[in-house]
């Protein structure tokens, strides 16, 4: 690993300094939360930054603090604190169910909200350095490769899948984002945040260099909101989702008020199915209407070569979340 | 350029020199000689260097140890007292958890983490606890056996309390 500076700011006005001024001076910097993802990345020399900016050298990005009927949470919190939070795991319970479902144990002490949120794709070709778009490149070795793990809707020119857990579930959620620069706060809704690779190839989400993101404010759950994530993988521990959904559905009287039905492990963001949420609105559950509504969220799906099998997987795990989320009778 | 800072290992308080890009890993093997963590992965796959560090296992291959100022590690070589083995490393021993015995100073921090909070955990949560720790050679039914007879609060007089890390008898 080539070496770097270690920036300890003290604010997040300083931190967003010394990233406006690395930018100017020609200089990359990296941000560190846990520091899970950014080590791996030094290690295989994917990134080699002049800077490293310690953010758990600010005090306040970390916790989960109830303001009113809201729920902010920072940046710094890690995944282990979320998902056992009493109020994350009791009313918010497709966040707090997604970040036990990261990664491991260790990484879950360590890992961030913010960082889990912000990590790089996983694609096998990226993180071994193949001159890809997403490194970089011209092409996208997933097309005529080895493309098991990769997208069934808004691919191109890079075929990558969103790898975070908690994504597809803030963006079920409808969740905000807080993002830092150089001009203040400005707040992004979670499914604004996310840029297909036909957008910016190099980026997965609107983050701009000089920026940070702060803090995830969770709206006022109302009353009838139930809301799961579900996560199918290859091994039962330490594997990204090969198929997930977030799933946030309101009832009242026995009716879908609203639904939320966000895929994840399929597309370059976490991706919404609004024809299939509308399917359930104004309806009450039965096993037919979650087969429809499975049906509706696949709809329009391009597999590669092989990963057709995500197809009747995804759709499986679509019929199991909703019906996981029936009101109590 | 080299950073400076205070460490407390197995209790006892370190100043060390660190490269900016060196890992808790890197120090606590290549600075402090405690080779008890294993290097294995490096990519937090594998959990061989697992630790506490402030009470919490990690894994120190992806803890840069620039920032580990004023944090409380343990390592393997600070689980056993004085008097003997820690009830863990004994049940590991009695229950033939150990075959090669890379894996299992990683096993060991992550069952102590989770005993020091759980002390009579199912067998599903011991499971889950030593998820991010990869064993090559047992099988992990008998490291699973292991934990669990060290769960037995009768063996483990100290649990629950902070000096639970120390057998007493």
């Amino acid at each position: 690993m080539k070496s770097f500076v270690n920036v300890n700011p003290k604010s997040l006005d300083e931190a967003v300094a010394v990233l406006d001024r690395a930018r100017a001076q020609g200089k990359k910097a990296a941000l560190a939360g846990g520091g899970s993802d950014l080590l791996g990345m030094l290690k295989d020399h994917l990134v080699q930054p002049d800077l490293v900016v310690n953010l758990k050298s600010i005090s306040g990005l970390e916790g989960v603090h109830r303001e009113g009927e809201r729920v902010r949470i920072g940046a710094l919190t890690t995944l282990d604190e979320i998902a056992r939070h009493p109020l994350l795991v009791e009313r918010y319970a497709a966040l707090a169910q997604a970040a036990g479902l990261a990664a491991s144990p260790q990484i879950r002490n360590v890992g961030t909200l913010g960082g889990n949120v912000n990590q790089r794709p996983w694609c096998h070709y990226f993180r071994q350095g193949f001159p890809c778009f997403k490194n970089g490149g011209k092409m996208c070795y997933a097309v005529a490769g080895e493309n098991q793990f990769h997208a069934l809707f808004g691919g191109g020119p890079a075929f990558i899948v969103h790898p975070s857990d908690t994504a597809p579930a803030l963006v079920a959620l409808e969740a905000e984002f807080k993002v830092m620069g150089p001009s203040g706060a400005k707040i992004i809704p979670a499914e604004k945040y996310f840029i297909l690779p036909r957008e910016d190839v190099l980026r997965e989400n609107v983050l701009g260099e000089n920026e940070i993101l702060a803090e995830v404010i969770l709206p006022a759950a109302p009353s009838g909101l139930r809301s799961t994530y579900l996560k199918i993988r290859d091994r039962q521990a330490w594997d990204h989702a090969i198929v997930s959904i977030g799933a946030a559905l309101e009832w009242e009287g026995g009716r879908c008020r609203k639904a939320r039905l966000v895929l994840g492990g399929v597309a370059p963001i976490p991706w919404r199915v609004p024809n299939a949420e509308r399917l359930l609105e104004g309806k009450s559950l039965g096993e037919a209407l979650a087969r429809q509504v499975a049906e509706a969220a696949l709809a329009g799906a391009q597999p590669l070569a092989k990963n057709g099998y995500k197809v009747p997987l995804a759709k499986a795990t679509v019929r199991r979340a909703v019906l996981s989320l029936l009101p109590a009778a | 350029m080299s950073i400076s800072l205070c460490v407390i290992v197995n209790g006892n308080e370190h100043h060390l020199d660190v490269a900016p890009h060196h890992t808790l890993l890197d120090a606590l093997r290549e600075e402090l000689g405690l080779t008890g963590t294993k290097r294995g992965c490096e990519v937090g796959d594998c959990g061989a260097c697992t630790v506490l560090l402030n009470g919490k296992a990690v894994n120190s291959c992806l803890v840069l140890a620039a920032e580990t100022e004023g944090a409380e590690v343990v390592t393997i070589e600070g689980v056993a007292g004085r008097e003997g083995l820690h009830p863990l490393q004994e049940a590991f021993i009695r229950e033939g958890a150990v075959q090669c015995g890379f894996c299992t100073p990683g096993m060991i921090l992550s069952a102590l983490a989770l005993l020091r909070e759980n002390p009579r955990p199912s067998d599903a949560e011991v499971r889950q606890a030593l998820s991010g720790n990869l064993c090559r050679c047992t099988g992990y039914a008998k490291i699973v056996q292991a934990v669990l007879d060290a769960s037995d609060a009768s063996l483990v007089p100290g649990f629950g309390r902070p000096e639970g890390l120390r057998p007493s008898r």
